[in-house]
Order: C-alpha cells, then sequence, then structure tokens
C-alpha cells in the first residue's frame, strides 16, 4: 500500500511541469490535541522545508499557504428584519457544510499567492469551503447569509486568515503558529501545506491533526451518548445530593 | 480557571459560572422562584449553546430548589398537601404544553413566540405585583407601621365544591383553583421552558390567597418534580445535559439559596413581593429591548437538525 502511494506520488509528480522537484516536508509541534478539564485553547507551531533535487528555480520566489480545517456540519442560518415594530427571524437558509474551525495562513497576501482557479480547484480560502448548493432556491441573496457565517465564526476566532504570517527564510524554510481557540470541537483537523510559484501550486502535502477530549470529559462524553439514563439519573442524584448537603452544612454551622 | 465544558463543548471560567450559579441560588431560596428565566439569558450570553443551557439548567434547579426546600420544611413553610394538587396539575399542564409546543413548532417562529410569551406574562406578572406591593407598603406606613392584618374577602375561589382543608396555608378552599393553577403553570412552563415558579409564586398569592410564606416553599417543592422530569427528557432525547455545568451552577446554587432563605425569613412579605416584582419587570425589559431594538448582528447560525 505505502509502496503504491510513493509509486503514485512519483507518477504523478514526474507528469507535473517545471517546478515538480520541489517537495514538502512538514513538522508539527503536536499532532495530537488532548481536550481536557482545563482546556483553555491550544498553539500549533508548523515548520517545514522544501525538498528539491535541484538548485532554486529561476523566476518569482515560492509562497506558502497553510490550511488547517476541523470536521464539517451542516448549518441553519437565519436573518432577522422588522415585522410589525419588533425583530423577528425572517429568511433561513441552510448551508451543507462548513467547517467547525478553518485557519489560513500565507506568506503573503492570499490573492497574489493564490490564483482564483487555484483556490477553487483545492478549496483554499475560507468561501471556498463553505457549501451551500441549494441556497438560492430557499433566499434570493445567499452571499450574505454565507458572509454572516464567515464574520460571525471569525469573531469567535474560529474561521482565521492569517495573511503574511508565514515566515520563509532562503525559499527553503518555512515557519508559522495557528491559535486554536478554547471552544474547539473534537475531531481530525486536516492540515494542509501548500507550495505556490506566480499563484500556482507546485506542491502540497496533507496531514491530519487529532484534537480529542480525554480522561473526564471523555468519559462524561461517551456516557451521555451510550447510557442517557443512567447519566440524566446521576446529575439527578448529584443535584439531589448537593442540595442536601448544602442544607445539612448550613444547619451545623447555625447550631454553634 | 478555566474549564473545557464536555457537553456544550466550550471552554469558561469556573469562578464565573459558581458565581453565577450563586446569585441565581441566593434568588431561589428568597422568593422560591427556580431562577431559570434568569439563568438561561446568562448562560447564552456567556456563550452556552442555548439547548445544553436550557437542559442544564434544569438540572441546576433541582439542585436549588432541593437545598431550599429542606431549609423550609425545617420551618414547616411547605404546604405539601397543596404542592400535590399542584403537582398533578402541573404535569397534566406540562404534557399539555409539550403537544401545544410541538404543534407551534411545525408552524414556525416558535422562538417568537416563546419571547412574546416571556415579555407579556413578565410585563403583566411583575407589574401587578409591583403595584399591589407598593399600595401594601404605603398602607403598612400610613397605619404607623404596624400592619392592618386584612381579612380576605370571598371570592369565586371559596365557592367551589370540593373543597379541603389545607393546613399549613390556612385555607379551606375548593381543590380545583389551585388544579386550574398547576395546569396553567405547567402549560407555560413547557413552552417557555421554564419551572414556571415567577407565575405560580404570584398565583398562589392573589388567586390562591396563600400566606407569602408559605408559597416560597410549596413552590419550590413542586419545581423540584418538574425540573427533574424535564432533566431526564432533555438528558435521553437530545444528550444536552452537561454534568461539569451543571456541578459548578449547583455548588453555586445551593449554597446561594440557603443563605437566600435566610434573607427571606428576615424580610417583610411585602419587600419580598416588590423585590421579585421588581426583577420579573427588569428581565421583561430586557427582552422587550431586544425585540424593539435592532440587534448588532442580524444573522444567526443555528445547528442543523435541532431547533
Amino acid at each position: 500500500m505505502k509502496r503504491l502511494a510513493v509509486l503514485l506520488i512519483l507518477i504523478f509528480t514526474a507528469t507535473l511541469p517545471v517546478h515538480a522537484n520541489e517537495d514538502v516536508v512538514l513538522g508539527l509541534s503536536q499532532n495530537r490535541i488532548a481536550i481536557t478539564a482545563n482546556f483553555d485553547g491550544s498553539e500549533i507551531l508548523i515548520f517545514g522545508a522544501v525538498k528539491r533535487d535541484g538548485p532554486i528555480p529561476a523566476g518569482n520566489p515560492l509562497d506558502v499557504v497553510v490550511a488547517i480545517e476541523g470536521p464539517s456540519a451542516a448549518l441553519t442560518v437565519r436573518r432577522k428584519e422588522r415585522k410589525f415594530g419588533i425583530w423577528v427571524n425572517t429568511d433561513t437558509m441552510h448551508v451543507d457544510s462548513a467547517p467547525a474551525f478553518y485557519a489560513v495562513a500565507a506568506s503573503g497576501p492570499l490573492k497574489e499567492v493564490l490564483t482564483e482557479t487555484e483556490d477553487q480547484r483545492h478549496h483554499i480560502s475560507i468561501p471556498e469551503t463553505i457549501k451551500a448548493i441549494g441556497a438560492t432556491e430557499e433566499v434570493a441573496d445567499p452571499q450574505p447569509f454565507t458572509d454572516a457565517v464567515i464574520r460571525i465564526r471569525g469573531a469567535s476566532g474560529l474561521y482565521q486568515i492569517l495573511e503574511n504570517q508565514v515566515e520563509i527564510a532562503e525559499q527553503t524554510l518555512f515557519r508559522t503558529s495557528v491559535a486554536l481557540p478554547s471552544n474547539l470541537t473534537e475531531g481530525h483537523y486536516k492540515t494542509r501545506v501548500f507550495l505556490t510559484r506566480d499563484g500556482k501550486v507546485v506542491s502540497h502535502y496533507e496531514t491530519t491533526i487529532d484534537v480529542q477530549k480525554v480522561g473526564l470529559e471523555r468519559f462524561l462524553f461517551n456516557l451521555s451518548r451510550e447510557k442517557p439514563l443512567i447519566y440524566g439519573l446521576m446529575s439527578l442524584a448529584i443535584a439531589i445530593a448537593a442540595g442536601w448537603g448544602a442544607s445539612a452544612f448550613f444547619r451545623i454551622f447555625q447550631r454553634t | 480557571m478555566q474549564i473545557y465544558l464536555p457537553i456544550a463543548e466550550v471552554s469558561v471560567n469556573a469562578f464565573l459560572l459558581l458565581g453565577l450559579g450563586g446569585l441565581v441560588g441566593v434568588l431561589s431560596g428568597m422568593f422560591g422562584v427556580g431562577g431559570g428565566f434568569l439563568m438561561t439569558p446568562l448562560l447564552f450570553f456567556i456563550g452556552i449553546p442555548p439547548a445544553v443551557a436550557v437542559a442544564t439548567e434544569a438540572n441546576q434547579i433541582v439542585a436549588s430548589s432541593f437545598s431550599g426546600v429542606l431549609a423550609h420544611l425545617r420551618r414547616k413553610t411547605v404546604d405539601i398537601k397543596m404542592g400535590g394538587v399542584l403537582l398533578v396539575g402541573g404535569l397534566i399542564g406540562a404534557a399539555l404544553g409539550v403537544m401545544l409546543f410541538n404543534y407551534l413548532k411545525s408552524l414556525g417562529q416558535v422562538d417568537l413566540l416563546v419571547k412574546l410569551c416571556y415579555v407579556v406574562f413578565l410585563g403583566i406578572i411583575g407589574g401587578l405585583m409591583f403595584v399591589e406591593s407598593l399600595n401594601a407598603i404605603r398602607r403598612a406606613k400610613k397605619s404607623g407601621g404596624a400592619p392592618v392584618p386584612k381579612r380576605r374577602q370571598r371570592t369565586w375561589v371559596h365557592a367551589l365544591p370540593f373543597k379541603t382543608r389545607f393546613r399549613t396555608s390556612g385555607l379551606y378552599i375548593s381543590v380545583i383553583p389551585p388544579a386550574i393553577v398547576g395546569v396553567a403553570v405547567g402549560v407555560l412552563a413547557a413552552i417557555m421552558g421554564v419551572g414556571g415558579g415567577f407565575i405560580m409564586v404570584p398565583a398562589m398569592i392573589y388567586i390562591l390567597g396563600m400566606p407569602t410564606k408559605v408559597v416560597v416553599g410549596t413552590s419550590l417543592l413542586q419545581i423540584i418534580f418538574v425540573t427533574a422530569f424535564t432533566t431526564l427528557l432533555h438528558a435521553t432525547t437530545n444528550y444536552t445535559v452537561d454534568m461539569a455545568l451543571a456541578v459548578l451552577l449547583l455548588v453555586g446554587g445551593v449554597i446561594g439559596a440557603q443563605i437566600g432563605t435566610r434573607i427571606g425569613v428576615k424580610l417583610k412579605a411585602e419587600q419580598l413581593r416588590i423585590l421579585l416584582a421588581a426583577m420579573v419587570l427588569m428581565v421583561c425589559g430586557k427582552l422587550a429591548y431586544d425585540l424593539l431594538v435592532q440587534p448588532a448582528e442580524l444573522y444567526s447560525i443555528g445547528v442543523t437538525g435541532g431547533h
């Protein structure tokens, strides 16, 4: 399997034109993030080097784009409008799939390091990752709805555009860091690195970062899904015990 | 100290949650309200997903109400018989309410209806209580500080059949009015997603004519059962009860409820009522403001498949 993959990569890279000899060697500060009870966000360092068979190709210097994408889910976006003097939800648009987290870092402004066609082909910029196929049937103007998703999630640090944040040294070494917010969801975070020259992707590399709940978090989450009745009764038992405990505790205090 | 909540999937400050729980607990012990109508919007505000906030809040109310009831039981200010009648009515009402809620959901706009319900009921109840208690305080002042013991007038409430003696409340009335109050509260509680204490307390005082001191304990008794039922329902159908969040809230809540009960005993009945009225009016004002003023963000993101 591995050999086949290598072979495929070799065939693939051999068919690529001119800059085919540039490859990504990637390192991550951590490829597994554990969500513990005191998890308060995390910073991930992404660094790597460009491997070449020959000298650095002539022409414009190399650019690097790094994209981290969290698990996707369907969404409902609602818009409020004033009706009879009060603000109510009027239009609703369903988004088929939008990532729970998305960060894209680039060595320059995104528009310069990546052409629009390449962006569309690889789904790199944030609008490219939000898919709303049946949207036009629901609302006349789907654009403000997708913009709103990007705006709202951007405000809470879930969508990040980090232009000029990838440092490149000697067209060979690159590094960037992405802050993962504390309201992170579980799942496989697809991490992609693109090498571009003149806006064209010359090479790319993909790996995943696993974000998982561990310990007590894991236990409670599993229990709530697998044995909901026991979980519910346990919650109630804790509530009753705490209520009784506080009452008894205060009584002791009052006697003395 | 930040803590990551396993079900809500957000990280929040643990002390903030303890403090919120404590504050709402004090109010709960003082007034006999579950505090859900205050806590749920507060949880939304600190970024807990609405579904998780509503479900977990129910669990927390169980704890603070239980703590409060124990304190009231010791003072013999719980009318268990009355609580039982209200509870039977309440459960029937809740079942009706859930059916009504689902019907409205199929029509859409259920969110708006819930909010309007809040504004209307909080406004009416808060307004009436505020005026009434203000008059009571004024009367008490005029008569030289000594409140005049007022004989309760005989109303339609006293003319109904199936009369029973509610010893703790010192009432001899028909079981029909408390049962109707229970049903009405149950319906509203199911639609509005709260314990219903803030509706029940005034209803007991003004419609049933129960003494304010007994009302609080009795209301809490009924709330325990309603919210325990709600918690189980949410835990088994929506998986939205967050135990970590509940524990933090209820640790603050139970301590707060004990303090609240002690403050409540020291205050005069009119003062207690006017404070509750002021609080109800404040929440009402905030909700009305949100409906009338253009929100900063016109769009909102919801999870598909949820409500």
